[in-house]
Order: C-alpha cells, then sequence, then structure tokens
C-alpha cells in the first residue's frame, strides 16, 4: 500500500482552500501551515505560461526526515505516510533542516509537525481536507498499488512531474503538467 | 522573466524567508565539542606514547578544559530544543542512520570519559586532594589500573567527537552548502588544531610549545588544502551547490568567511607559527587565539550559510 | 451516543497514532445531523448553516467539539451553490468567529463625528437614542428621509423595519457600485436579470467568453468548480483581459486588451458573426427582434477598425468569433459581475447581451439555463405604508433606467445641496463597509457629517464605525438563525441557518434588534414572531418540511414546478420585453432617451507617466470584510501592486518595495504598497486587489497593511442610464520617496 497525491496544476487556481482546509481540520494553529501554493510565471508579456502547485510534505520513500531522526520521533506508518510522535521528539530542528521541500516547521507546543496526508480520515475511508475540499477537484488521492484508484487513473492518463527528484527522496506528490 | 513564489502567504516561523531552525547554541556546541574533542586527543595520544611527563600539559592539564567545554556544550544543545521536556528520548534508542544519535551517545561516553580523565589528574592543581569517600578511592584506584585502555577509548571517542558533527551536517542533503564529505575531515581538523593552539596558550614547557606549533601548523594546512578543495568540489558539481559556494565567492557570507576564518583564523596563524619555529619570538598567545577564534566563527558561518543555501525557490 | 472514541484521546495535534492501535476500530457512519470525527479522535456535532462571508451562500455544516468549540466548517454534499466544497473564505469563516478584534458591546458616540470617541452602552440605551433620533427626523422631515445600506442578511431585518415605518430607500451596494449594469442590459435585451448566483450553465458550455471577468481569482464557488468541469470536459476559455489573469492562464485564447476598448471587440465580434452568417439562424428568426438595425449599425465595426482600437489582432478577432460561433448554442459570453468600469457599462452589456442572443445561448444548455426559486411566504404583517414620496419621484429624469434604489444615490441626496428641497437625514448600515465601497470616500464622509443619525450595525470595527453615531455589535452569522435562504439555482432549493455557539460576548442578532426598535417606534406588529425559530418554523411547516427537518438535512430540494431548465426545441417563450422577443435593438433603451444599439465611445487614457489604476479580488478574501481573519491574512496579510518590468526598469523599481501612489487629482495613498514586479500586467496599467489599506487601528491585523484602491478613486464616471459608479478612470503614479516629503511626479 502506498498513499500519493496528486495535483492538476492545470486546473488550479491557487485559491488556497487547501491551506484552510488543513488549518482547520488539524489545528495549525494561527501563522503556521502544513501546505501551502506555489505560482510560477514564465515568458514576457504578452506569451506568458502559469503553473500553480499545491504542495506539502512529499511523503517521500526515501525520507532524509525519518534516517537523521535521532529518537526515532519521526518514523513510516502503513502506505509510506510519514508521522512525528509529539512525545518522543525532542524539538532538535534536525528533521526541518533535512527536508528539501522545507515541508516541515516548528509547531508552538515544542515538537515538530508536517502534512500527515490527513491519515485520521484516511484511516476512516475519508480522503485528506485538502483533497475533499478543493473547489476546483484538482487534487486526487489513493493508493499507487491499487489500479483503480483516483490517483492511480489520473497518472495513466496525464504528464507529470514531482519537485527535485534529483534530490533522491522518491516523493509521492506528483503534478499534473 | 521567471518568477516563482510562494501566494498561500506561508510564514513559518524559522522556516520562511529561509530557514533559520538552528541558532547559536550549534555552533557553539560544534565548536565547544570540537575544542574538546582535539584537548582530548592529543592527551590520549600523548598518554599513549609514552609521553605523559615531557607533556605534562597536553595530557594532564589542559584536559581541564574538556568537561568544562562538553557541559557548557551540552547546555547549549539543550537549551536549543524546543521540546525540551521529553530530552531524555533521546537515551532510549540509538538510531543507526542519525549522525545524531551517535552524537549523542558518544557525548555521553566522552564527557564521562572526560571527567574521569581529569578526576585522575585533580592534583595538577590541587595537590592535597581527597576523595574523601571510600567507594571513590575504589574508583580512583580502579581507573589508574585500567588508564591505558580509558585512554584508547578516549582516544576513539575524540576522534569520533570530533568528526561525527562534520558528517551530521554532510548527511542533511537537503542544505548543498554541508553536503560535502570534506566537512568531516574538515571539522575534526578544526577541532585538532584548536586542542593544539590551547595546549600552545597553557604550556609553559618550550619544547611542548614548539611540537604543538609544529603540531597546529600541519593541521593549519590540512585545514586549508581542504578548504580549497571543497570549494572546488562545490564549483564543479550541480546547479544548487555552485549557487551554495557563491554564498562564499561574492555573497553575503564572502567577507567574514575569507577574512575571519581564513585569512585570521588559518593563514596568518599559520604564517606566525612557521615564523616561530624558524626562530622569531611570537607571542604564543596571538596565533593560539586567533586559531580559536577562526575555529569558532567558522562553525557559526558554516551554521548559518549552510541553512540558508537550499534547492528550492 | 457515548462511545469508546470519547474516550480515547491523544494530543491536540492528531498524529494518529491512537487510530493505529485501534486496530479493532470499526467505521461508523455518522448519524444524520449528528457527529464526525475530528482529527484528534474526538466527535464532533454537526450544525448546519450557510456562510456569510460572501454573496453566493453556500451551505454547510459547522463542527463543534463536546465543549461548544467550532473546529471546522464543510460543505454540504446536496447544496446546489458549492457540491460539497467549501471556497478558501468559507472554510477559513471560523476566523470571523474567533477574531478577537470583533464588536464586542453597543457603542455611543461621545464626541464629534470621526473623532472615534464612544463609551460603552447597555442596548437600552443604543435603542433608547435610535428610537428617539428616528422619530424625530420622521416628524421633521418624514420617515421617506432614513436610508438603510445593507449587505449582509440582517439586512431584511432593519429592510422589514424601515418600509413599515414608510420609507422606500433600502439599498445594496452590489446594485450601483457593482453588477448593476448588466442587471439593467439583460434586463432590457431578454427581459429578465443575471441573478445571483448567475443562470450561466458553464459546466454544461463548450466556450466560455470571459471579458473582463476573473473568475478564479473571484472565487464565486460554483463559477469556479464549473469552469473546471467544463476544462475537464474539453471547454475552450477565451479570456480577454489587459492582464494575465488566473483564467488567462487556463485559456486557449488570451486577449491582451487595452483597457476601455472592450466595448470595440464585442461590436467586432458582432460584425464577425453576422457578417460570416455565424450566428444561430433559426433561434434569432424565431425569438430576436432588430437584427436589420443591428447590422446596418455594425457594418462599419470590422475587426480592422477594432484592431485600430483595442490592439487585438484582426486574425485573432475573426478566429475567436469563430470559435464562439462553433460551440453555440453551448457558448457563454459570460456578464461578469463588478461591471462598473468606465460609465458606459450599460451599454457594454448590452453588446454582450447582443452578442449571447445571436449565438442562441439563452435559455440552451451550456448557455443560460431557466432558474427557479423556491417560494417561501412571508410572515403575515400589515401591508406597508405607501411611502408619499421616494427617490424616483424626486428626480425621475435620473438614471431611468435604474430599477433598483442607488447607494451611490443615496450618499450624494444625503450632501446637502440648495437645488435639492430635502436630504437624507437618517442611515442604518448593516454589512457593509461604505467608506471603501463608495468611490470618492471625501463625498461619503460629506454625507455622514450631515446626518443627523448613522447607526451601523457590524460584527468587525470596520472604517465606517468610526463615524456612527451608534455602534451595534451583531454577532457572526455562526451565532445566529437568519431567514432560509431561497436564491434562484437550477432546481429550487432552501437552506437553513442554524447557530453553532452562542453569541460571544454582548453581540446579538439583528432579528432581535430590528424588533427592539420596531417595538420602540411602534410598528411592533410587522415583527408577528418574537423568536426568530418559531417564524423560520412557521415557514419551513407552509413549504412541507419543518425546522427540526432542516436542522437535520440543511438543505432541501425541490422539483420544478414552472417551466423546464431549457427552452424544448420550438418552444414558444414570451420575453418580459415591449416587442416579447429578444430585443437585439432595444426599444426601451429607446424610450428612456438612450441608444438602442451599443456605440463606442473613447475613454480617457492615461496622462504620460501615469498607469490606469487596475483593482480586482484575490480568492481568499472578500473585499475588505476579511482583511482582519487570522485564517485568511495567514494567506495574504496585505495587498501587492503588479508593476510592469519596463515600467519597474524606467521608475527603478523591484519587487518587495514599497510606494506612495498619487493620482491625477493629487490624492496621495494614505499608506505605501509593495510592489511586484511581473509580466502579468500591461506597460499601461498596474494592479491591486481590493480592500486592504484599513486605516481603522481597531482592526489590529490588517491596520496599515497595503494601500486602499478606494482611497485613489476620485473621479467616478456615473453611468447615465442607471447611476453606476464606474471605478476604471483613475490614473496613478508612483511616489518611491516614502519620508512624507510632496514630491512632484
Amino acid at each position: 500500500m502506498r498513499y500519493a497525491m496528486a495535483v492538476d496544476t492545470k486546473k488550479c487556481v491557487g485559491c488556497s482552500d487547501c491551506v484552510v482546509a488543513c488549518q482547520t481540520e488539524n489545528d495549525v494553529p494561527i501563522g503556521f501551515c502544513r501546505d501551502w501554493v506555489v505560482e510560477v510565471i514564465d515568458g514576457t508579456y504578452p506569451q506568458l505560461e502559469v503553473e500553480i502547485r499545491s504542495e506539502r510534505c512529499n511523503q517521500c520513500e526515501n525520507p532524509p526526515c525519518v534516517r537523521c531522526c535521532p529518537t526515532g520521533a519521526s518514523h513510516v506508518v502503513e502506505g509510506g505516510v510519514v508521522l512525528v510522535k509529539p512525545n518522543k521528539c525532542i524539538g532538535c530542528g534536525a528533521c526541518i533542516a533535512s527536508c528539501p521541500y522545507d515541508a516541515r516547521y516548528p509547531h508552538p507546543k515544542g515538537y515538530v509537525d508536517k502534512c500527515t496526508f490527513c491519515i485520521h480520515r484516511v484511516r476512516l475511508g475519508m480522503q485528506p481536507a485538502c483533497v475533499a475540499v478543493c473547489p476546483t477537484k484538482c487534487m486526487y488521492f489513493g493508493d499507487l498499488d491499487d489500479p483503480n484508484s483516483d490517483v492511480s487513473r489520473v497518472l495513466k492518463k496525464r504528464k507529470f512531474k514531482t519537485l527535485i527528484p534529483e534530490a533522491g527522496t522518491k516523493p509521492h506528490l506528483y503534478f499534473l503538467i | 522573466m521567471n518568477e516563482e513564489l510562494i501566494i498561500s502567504g506561508r510564514e513559518n516561523p524559522m522556516v520562511d524567508p529561509q530557514l533559520h531552525i538552528w541558532h547559536w547554541p550549534i555552533p557553539l556546541y560544534l565548536f565547544l565539542g570540537g575544542l574538546a574533542a582535539g584537548v582530548l586527543f592529543f592527551a590520549a595520544l600523548y598518554y599513549l606514547l609514552g609521553k605523559e611527563e615531557d607533556f605534562r600539559t597536553a595530557v594532564r592539564r589542559v584536559p581541564f578544559l574538556a568537561p568544562a567545554a562538553l557541559v557548557i556544550g551540552l547546555a547549549a544543545l539543550f537549551i536549543d530544543l524546543r521540546h525540551k521536556a521529553y530530552f531524555w528520548q533521546l537515551y532510549t534508542t540509538i538510531r543507526l542512520e542519525s549522525p545524531m544519535s551517535w552524537g549523542a551517545w558518544t557525548l555521553l561516553v566522552i564527557t564521562t570519559v572526560s571527567f574521569i580523565w581529569c578526576a585522575l589528574h585533580i592534583r595538577e592543581f590541587f595537590p592535597k586532594w581527597d576523595w574523601r569517600y571510600n567507594w571513590l578511592k575504589e574508583l580512583e584506584s580502579f581507573f589508574n589500573r585500567y588508564k591505558r585502555p580509558l585512554a584508547w577509548v578516549m582516544l576513539v571517542f575524540a576522534i569520533i567527537t570530533g568528526v561525527y558533527t562534520g558528517i551530521l551536517l554532510s548527511a542533511f542533503n537537503a542544505r548543498p552548502l554541508w553536503n560535502t564529505s570534506v566537512l568531516g575531515p574538515l571539522f575534526l581538523a578544526s577541532g585538532l588544531s584548536a586542542g593544539a593552539a590551547s595546549v600552545v596558550l597553557a604550556s609553559k614547557n618550550k619544547h611542548e610549545r614548539l611540537l604543538f606549533t609544529k603540531i597546529d601548523l600541519i593541521i593549519l594546512g590540512t585545514e586549508l588544502f581542504l578548504i580549497v578543495h571543497m570549494f572546488m568540489g562545490f564549483l564543479a558539481s550541480t546547479q544548487v551547490q555552485i549557487e551554495a559556494a557563491g554564498l562564499f565567492l561574492g555573497g553575503p557570507y564572502t567577507m567574514v568567511f575569507w577574512i575571519f576564518v581564513v585569512m585570521l583564523g588559518i593563514i596568518i596563524p599559520a604564517i606566525l607559527d612557521l615564523m616561530e619555529l624558524k626562530g622569531y619570538h611570537i607571542p604564543a598567545v596571538i596565533p593560539g587565539l586567533l586559531v580559536i577564534m577562526g575555529s569558532l566563527v567558522f562553525r557559526f558561518v558554516f551554521v548559518f550559510a549552510g541553512q540558508v543555501s537550499r534547492w528550492l525557490y | 451516543m457515548a462511545t469508546r472514541r470519547q474516550f480515547i484521546r491523544i494530543s491536540a495535534v492528531g498524529a494518529g497514532a491512537v487510530l493505529a492501535g485501534a486496530a479493532g476500530f470499526r467505521l461508523m457512519a455518522p448519524e444524520p445531523g449528528k457527529a464526525l470525527s475530528g482529527s484528534a479522535g474526538e466527535m464532533l456535532r454537526r450544525i448546519p448553516t450557510y456562510c456569510e462571508v460572501c454573496f453566493w451562500k453556500c451551505a454547510g455544516w459547522v463542527y463543534r467539539d463536546d465543549k461548544g468549540a467550532i473546529k471546522k466548517i464543510v460543505g454540504n454534499n446536496e447544496d446546489l451553490n458549492c457540491n460539497g466544497r467549501f471556497c478558501p473564505r468559507g472554510t477559513g469563516g471560523i476566523g470571523m468567529y474567533y477574531d478577537d478584534d470583533r464588536l464586542r458591546t453597543p457603542l455611543i458616540r461621545t464626541e464629534e463625528r470621526g473623532q472615534q470617541s464612544f463609551r460603552e452602552a447597555t442596548w437600552e440605551e443604543a435603542f433608547d437614542y435610535i428610537a428617539e433620533k428616528i422619530k424625530k427626523i420622521s416628524a421633521e422631515h418624514g420617515p421617506e428621509c432614513l436610508a438603510l445600506f445593507t449587505h449582509g442578511s440582517g439586512g431584511k431585518y432593519f429592510s422589514t423595519l424601515l418600509r413599515a415605518l414608510g420609507s422606500p430607500h433600502v439599498a445594496a451596494p452590489s446594485y450601483a457600485q457593482c453588477r448593476g449594469p448588466r442587471e439593467v442590459a439583460f434586463q432590457g435585451t431578454f427581459g429578465e436579470t443575471i441573478e445571483s448566483p448567475e443562470r450561466t450553465d458553464i459546466r454544461d458550455t463548450k466556450c466560455l467568453v470571459l471579458i473582463g471577468s476573473h473568475i478564479g481569482e473571484n472565487m464565486h464557488n460554483g463559477q469556479v468548480q464549473e469552469m473546471s468541469d467544463a476544462i475537464d470536459k474539453g471547454a475552450t476559455i477565451i479570456t480577454v483581459d489587459p492582464r494575465y489573469s488566473t483564467a488567462a492562464g487556463k485559456s486557449k485564447y488570451w486577449l491582451p486588451i487595452k483597457p476601455a476598448t472592450d466595448l470595440a471587440l464585442l461590436l467586432a465580434w458582432i460584425n464577425v458573426i453576422i457578417n460570416e452568417e455565424l450566428y444561430d439562424k433559426p433561434y434569432v428568426e424565431k425569438y430576436t427582434f432588430g437584427l436589420d438595425y443591428l447590422r446596418e449599425h455594425v457594418r462599419s465595426m470590422t475587426p480592422e477598425w477594432a484592431y485600430g482600437i483595442t490592439t487585438i489582432d484582426p486574425t485573432v478577432i475573426r478566429e475567436t468569433a469563430r470559435e464562439m460561433a462553433n460551440a453555440s448554442p453551448a457558448v457563454i459570453i459570460h456578464p461578469g459581475r463588478h461591471v462598473t468600469w468606465y460609465r458606459d457599462d450599460t451599454q457594454r452589456l448590452r453588446a454582450v447581451a447582443i452578442l449571447n442572443a445571436l449565438l442562441g445561448s439563452w435559455g440552451r444548455r451550456g448557455g443560460f439555463y431557466r432558474p427557479e426559486i423556491f417560494e417561501l411566504p412571508e410572515p403575515p404583517h400589515p401591508p406597508f405604508p405607501e411611502p408619499k414620496r421616494s427617490w424616483r419621484t424626486e428626480f425621475p429624469d435620473l438614471y431611468k433606467l435604474a430599477d433598483s434604489v442607488l447607494a451611490n444615490g443615496l450618499c450624494d441626496a444625503t450632501v446637502p445641496d440648495p437645488s435639492r428641497h430635502c436630504q437624507f437625514q437618517g442611515w442604518i448600515v448593516n454589512g457593509t463597509n461604505l467608506i471603501e465601497t463608495l468611490p470618492n470616500q471625501e463625498n461619503t464622509l460629506k454625507a455622514i457629517q450631515a446626518l443627523q443619525l448613522l447607526v451601523v450595525i457590524d460584527t468587525m470595527p470596520m472604517e465606517i464605525t468610526g463615524w456612527a453615531d451608534v455602534v451595534l455589535p451583531e454577532c457572526t452569522y455562526l451565532e445566529r438563525f437568519d431567514d432560509i435562504r431561497t436564491g434562484p439555482h437550477r432546481k429550487p432549493q432552501i437552506a437553513l441557518r442554524a447557530p453553532a455557539a452562542e453569541p460571544m460576548y454582548n453581540t446579538k442578532p439583528s432579528f432581535w434588534m430590528a424588533r427592539e426598535l420596531a417595538k420602540r417606534l411602534g410598528v411592533i406588529d410587522y415583527f408577528p414572531f418574537e423568536r426568530i425559530e418559531d417564524q423560520l418554523d412557521w415557514q419551513l411547516k407552509q413549504a412541507g418540511s419543518s425546522l427540526d427537518e432542516m436542522m437535520k438535512l440543511g438543505v432541501k430540494t425541490f422539483d420544478r414546478q414552472y417551466e423546464d431548465l431549457y427552452f424544448a426545441p420550438g418552444e414558444d417563450v414570451e420575453f418580459y420585453t415591449p416587442t416579447g422577443k429578444i430585443e437585439l435593438y432595444s426599444t426601451t433603451f429607446e424610450e428612456a432617451g438612450f441608444d438602442p444599439l451599443p456605440k463606442y465611445t473613447h475613454h480617457e487614457e492615461p496622462p504620460p507617466g501615469f498607469y490606469r489604476l487596475n483593482y480586482g479580488r484575490a480568492p481568499m478574501h472578500t473585499f475588505s470584510r476579511t482583511s482582519n481573519n487570522p485564517n485568511l491574512t495567514d494567506l495574504m496579510d496585505e495587498n501587492t501592486l503588479w508593476v510592469n518590468p519596463r515600467v519597474a526598469k524606467e521608475w527603478g523599481l523591484s519587487t518587495g518595495q514599497y510606494v506612495h501612489l498619487v493620482n491625477q487629482d493629487g490624492k496621495k495613498s494614505e499608506f505605501p504598497i509593495k510592489v511586484r514586479v511581473t509580466e502579468r500586467i500591461r506597460w499601461d496599467s498596474v494592479y491591486m486587489v481590493h480592500g486592504f489599506g484599513h486605516d481603522q487601528k481597531k482592526l489590529r491585523r490588517c491596520y496599515g497593511k497595503g494601500a486602499s484602491d478606494t482611497n485613489l478613486i476620485t473621479k467616478v464616471l456615473v453611468d447615465p442610464l442607471m447611476g453606476g459608479t464606474g471605478m476604471r478612470g483613475n490614473f496613478v503614479t508612483f511616489i518611491t520617496d516614502l519620508s512624507g516629503k510632496e514630491v512632484a511626479s
């Protein structure tokens, strides 16, 4: 079972609903965020191109943050989802420095926090909050090992990319381009 | 024109606008750890070479810096933790893939060993020292019997302490500036040179001072060699590494690195050391302090600049 | 329903560790209207609501935990407006509830208006003050001199109050400051208005033409969702915008038009479609009137002619026209929403309506459907008294085609003027920050200073509250019941808003406030129900439902009763126009003395060194209403000024630099704005998002952040047809020296 998420950069309008929904679903404190939206503009007026991406922790298959954690607070659960056990975390910040995607942040309570693919919802058969709220329905989630899941089907149909594949992290967040 | 920007207002403290998760306690600890490592290495080395009497300062007196440095360093590390109440979790497991886990256990060992070593030589400073309790006196005689194995342990763990901090940083492939295997040996060399400089500063024995000046000179030369190779490596590597090197080649850290770390921290002390060896009388305090300052500033610059270097946006 | 789940407590940030241990955990479907698991494994209850952050009014569920704390807001899957997905502002609506800058208690002004010195008062004191003043005004000048400005759900009750007193003057700024011109234009063409939510069948369209509409930055939920559906189905999008908007980024054709020349493009398209006979012949033959007049009118308006005005290549004009015609009748030339730009807006929207009519999209799938509204009976009350006079009777020749009260009109008629023998004396303002809404702030302030009474009802201490005599703190939509939502849509649907929490501090719902005032003013008969729950239950029972049922369902959808969603082939449709047909040539306009066919007029261009001030929306904000919302300021806490790189180079501006702006009348921006150098904007304009630059210190999160475009809109281009206030005729230049010294540009 390998959970993955795909975001359609052609349909995303950059509304950042995914950011607010994640905040209210996961009690992310005001001033912090587990996911964010990036806009890329290329060209010269009026020959322009835009790509909009909703980014978050890539739940890497080769996660540097799990490797560098000295206490094992950063660990992998079913589906390849990387989680943090707050009461094992000492707040050393190594995992924050080790993430090439800047996906982690220090929670005001002291431990380190990040996107969990809303595993608490996924375990109940629901989708992550960001995927469920997106007004353009441009986000897909599911099990890569299941050929019928939303994400498997869309990755078969569309061209996609990942961020910094050369960093060797084997990310599970795909951007449809 | 190409624009790449975050439009959802991400402003995670200590991550945005650029990573700054490690502040002054970390480079301070790295310096103190390196210094302790250097000091204990030489102490162990010259003890094992049987030169305890020739180099009394190196083997018996200077090591007293180590427990102090390590305790302050550990305190700095503790201060930096954001979830302090759980710090003990570090000692519930050993994670072989995590250099920080290695470091936690290594520090435990080396700090204990440094205290023991100093306890064994406490009469260098307090000639009439009495342990009072019987069990302490028994411990003293126990360790005196097994001083050689103790020294071996100290030697090995001093090297690990000196090198693991560099390995720890180089294991962060997300920070292109740190992601070079030269960093481990470079940190070790820097720590050893700080240790050697401490001996030169503390020793009243001319012979000892000259030897350690020579050692210091060799290590400084090695450091310079490693730094040059590090930059050659960056510039021949990928775009992110070239940009990371750019931080020191025209970027915001250029001045402080080349002037304080390289010029004042390595080259000038090396020249002064050379002059000393050629017979000119240089007050030992100058190159000594410069080397130590250089070692300290080097770690500050590298820890801060490393957090600036990045892959994305 | 106590379950094991209630006793499984883990630390507040759900890392999900608890569920890893509960291997034998069975998934229980939430009971209707009841509970669902939160991120920490707790049970949450859900209460139905419809959102008040913008005007789309999506219906959803508010989730709160055992202790009554509101945790999150999620869409109702059955709601036609949002299809179960709220937009970022709706999701962030909890920020409105938790904002600690909220108004907490009634305030009464102690010194001169505008000094912002208030004292806290009890509700009794506040109501007595207001009632006394209202009685005075009614006695001395007549109740018609009272006006209500409203853009919130609470306005319904103050409207009842005012009409019960005998005043017809209820205005929403959404008319003359926003969509008024398109309503008048479409009324004049098809005999019907566009409505809100727009009756555009975007999800089934094959070609969507956005001319001055930035769906995607304009986050009207249903529109954005349907545009996404259309993209999935392979629809073509054609965007006409001087700026590379989000929609432009998804378009097959982006026409980077010179600002203020849209009408020329529309007329050229009409020219191509008529001359190349691309229009829907049977439809036009059967349903429209005036094709020959139109043909003659656009004879000279060729793409080449338009090219000289708009800078759009004639080939592109022809190609896009053919693309539209190809998709006919599943094509939408979108009427936009905020269309008050250049004074000839009604005529420009007439061109849009005509184009739609030629392509046969009105009443067809993929074009414009026929919405239906659920008719909920009003609670019984005595008939409203006939007002002795109204703005219409006083100004019979002004804005003849306006069919709603104009907010700017009321404002203008408050400023004392010797040519007028009376003026408005008292304003009630609910849910609209007039200072930022009405252009020409100086005029608004002049009007306010002339008032005898200004009452402001709001949840936040917005700028308008600083000028009030009495400030009444309203509780947010999450803390109250309100009227049943009965907006028009493909199917008639009703939605309930119920309180998810008790009103915080000393705030109250507008229903209660209006009732208390009604008691003191002797018109309590118009509010037959003492508790709003009883009124709602009575209304719902008339509709075959009940309050209990709606608490469980949130929304209820009914079948269409009247016409079909689309015209049946060959259906005999009668249009509510004088000719009974779609009037390409508008007889109503002609009768009122205006051009029956739109003519292109040249609009003023920026003088050298100046740039046209364009403004728009951001999807995470609703104008100035949300600028202080903590969840939404997290996304965007200030606006930026988009500047073309060529212009930036000329002025030495770089991204991140702050500049002041000064307009053609010498008005300087109050706060500096951050520059964003981007290729997305034309070199003759600058762009900023509307709603920032607050100067009300009590709004601690947004005070002084960004700049206010309203500040700089001093030249108002008023549409003579219906009074719409065109706001895009202002030009600005930069002041890079922020030290405050006046610098000649």
